[in-house]
């Protein structure tokens, strides 16, 4: 009886292969529960319930619990009232019943102020913000990757100068791009085509490399010329492997989101992110920071499955 | 001295020879009308040195040989001897250092549809159904795309897939994805077929079943095949000729008409023409002097038990 969780490169079965799925997020969860939720676990500040005879202590107000026990060791000797209070996890850790709450008034809640904009409409801007980064590398990247890899001139007169320019962070060309193209979306756009352009190149130049030789010579010995070669072997050839690293990519470019959007004025859901830090609503930014994952995994999620629609000349068990 | 060397020349020219040249009458006539038939294939003179760090190898040294019309030419040789070489330089799939290669008297240089080739890896595309496969020279060479479709079909009715025409080569069997490639290299009607090793990958039974379709094609359509192997059964089983290299450098070792009449059938390997030109590859592929010193047999110690429960069975 072989060890069936632990077998060296064997799939689980699917009863044991869907429970341990779903575990991957149920045990970060339920260690934020543990630390949420169980008084005696970290839990280093202390909510004041009752000032005592403290003078600065105010209801409501969370002090170190080092120096809640000093002040009310203080009263004890000076025989007067005691301060009383709970045991509570920092501000910039809110428990996930108040994460979730969050995540449903974050909607809800008008701004503040007239010019502020809606939380939908934040996330629609980054949104944007990642979509036209993304598509305008990806015009540029992907045929240039793809004739990279497949001329040897292409790949010599563009890879150099692209291994060096993938070096220098996207940021840093920040102060570069408000100056040529304003405050507004366009430099954002700017930084995510910077951070995703030169490593696309060279992925999509990889990804062309790998396809079989094989199939380039017998294409040759069936009549294929340079033109038909392009296009009726290596592009049809390197779909599926372009299309995962498109995937991948896409999920790099969600990566410089953040930065992007401080630059200039700030916008999007970082916008609403610092908004809310600068009011301690942790709550709210722990909600926006999971939107973010939960549009980038669903996203993933639906290009898998429109991948296996679209390539259904490979095998089942190939497709990730 | 020089007595005993003419004497013993004289007795060597006075034996009968060897058993694999003794050839029957149908078959000697065969072979002359087929000398007599126009040459497809001219390789004269060739030569393939590569460059490597440790210096120039030469794989192919100066090989001359032709290929008559319709004729059935296996390649065999011990690794190393340059067969792979030989057949890609054919395709123009590698450039030769020197020497020619004329299809029909006209000198080939790179790849083309002339020269069909069917590789050991099948080397389907993937994303292409059966016919799409087979249709992809016809396109090439700018066939439109319903003539295509309809002599692809003819193809791959002829290698007995039609009922596959719209599979996918993953859900195709190793010896259906070769049929598959043979088809897509006839359908271009090129005048010669290169194979190389194209049964190699396959189980001994497929194997069998794959080398009568392939004689059936070639005894019914005008096709020249070049056909390199490693297998000798197979060698003789196709041939008509068989062109023996021996390595380092490639070179041409023998050419060999194959004495068993045509056309063949897999009781015949059982025949003494059959058996005489099987023992004559065996000692031209694997001399005896060579087996020796190469080490045939590996220096293993003895080490089961002398009072193992099962002692030694041998």
């Amino acid at each position: 009886m072989t060890n069936q969780w632990l077998a060296v490169r064997k799939p689980l079965p699917q009863s044991k292969a869907v429970p341990t799925a779903v575990m991957s997020f149920v045990l970060p969860i339920l260690l934020w529960c543990l630390v949420s939720y169980i008084p005696f676990v970290w839990h280093p500040k202390i909510e004041v319930t009752n000032t005592g005879d403290v003078s600065y202590f105010k209801v409501g107000m969370l002090v170190d619990k080092d120096k809640f026990y000093e002040e009310s060791n203080k009263m004890l000797e000076q025989e007067k009232s005691l301060p009383e209070g709970n045991r509570a996890n920092p501000v910039y850790l809110p428990a996930p019943h108040e994460v979730v709450v969050a995540l449903y008034t974050a909607f809800t809640t008008e701004p503040k102020r007239r010019n502020e904009k809606w939380l939908h409409e934040s996330l629609w801007d980054s949104i944007q913000v990642i979509f036209w980064g993304f598509f305008i590398s990806s015009l540029v990247g992907v045929p240039l990757g793809i004739l990279a890899g497949t001329y040897h001139f292409f790949s010599r007169l563009l890879e150099p100068f692209i291994e060096f320019f993938r070096y220098l962070p996207a940021p840093a060309f920040g102060a570069l791009a408000v100056a040529i193209l304003g405050i507004h979306q366009a430099p954002k756009i700017a930084i995510i085509f910077i951070g995703t352009f030169f490593q696309q190149v060279l992925v999509v130049s990889n990804t062309t490399r790998k396809l079989d030789q094989s199939l380039l010579e017998a294409a040759q010995t069936l009549g294929a010329k340079n033109k038909s070669m392009l296009f009726k072997v290596v592009v049809p050839g390197i779909l599926p492997d372009l299309y995962r690293d498109m995937r991948i990519l896409l999920g790099w470019a969600w990566t410089y989101l953040i930065v992007a959007e401080l630059i200039g004025t700030s916008s999007g859901i970082t916008w609403f992110i610092t908004q809310q830090a600068r009011y301690k609503n942790f709550d709210n930014v722990f909600a926006a920071i999971l939107i973010i994952g939960v549009i980038g995994l669903t996203t993933d999620i639906i290009l898998a499955k429109l991948g296996k629609k679209a390539f259904p000349w490979q095998k089942k068990e190939a497709m990730a | 001295m020089t007595e005993l060397i003419a004497e013993l020349q004289e007795l060597e020219t006075n034996l009968e020879p060897a058993d694999y040249l003794k050839q029957s009458a149908t078959v000697k006539d065969r072979f002359n009308r087929l000398k007599q038939r126009p040459i497809t294939l001219e390789i004269s003179n060739l030569t393939k040195k590569f460059e490597t760090p440790k210096g120039t190898i030469t794989a192919l040294n100066n090989i001359n040989f032709s290929v008559y019309r319709r004729e059935f030419v296996c390649v065999i040789g011990p690794s190393g001897c340059g067969k792979s070489t030989l057949i890609r330089t054919l395709a123009g799939l590698e450039t030769q250092t020197s020497g020619q290669v004329m299809l029909n008297g006209k000198e080939v240089a790179g790849p083309g549809p002339d020269r069909g080739m069917v590789f050991q890896g099948y080397t389907l595309f993937p994303w292409l159904t059966v016919k799409r496969n087979v249709m992809f020279g016809l396109e090439c060479s700018g066939h439109g795309t319903s003539a295509s479709e309809e002599q692809a079909m003819q193809w791959i009715e002829m290698v007995g897939l039609g009922k596959f025409a719209d599979s996918y080569p993953y859900q195709l069997s190793g010896g259906m994805k070769q049929r598959v490639a043979i088809a897509r290299a006839l359908a271009n009607q090129p005048k010669i077929l290169l194979m190389d090793e194209p049964f190699g990958a396959l189980d001994a039974q497929t194997r069998a079943k794959m080398q009568s379709y392939l004689m059936d094609i070639w005894q019914n359509i005008d096709i020249t095949i070049f056909f390199i192997t490693h297998d000798l059964d197979e060698a003789i089983y196709l041939a008509d000729r068989i062109l023996v290299l021996k390595p380092h450098p490639g070179e041409v070792q023998e050419i060999i008409e194959v004495p068993v009449p045509q056309p063949r059938s897999p009781e015949q390997m059982l025949s003494p023409e059959f058996l005489a030109t099987k023992k004559r590859l065996e000692e031209l592929i694997h001399p005896p002097c060579a087996s020796q010193s190469s080490g045939d047999h590996l220096d293993v110690v003895k080490m089961v038990n002398k009072n193992d429960e099962v002692p030694s069975v041998f």
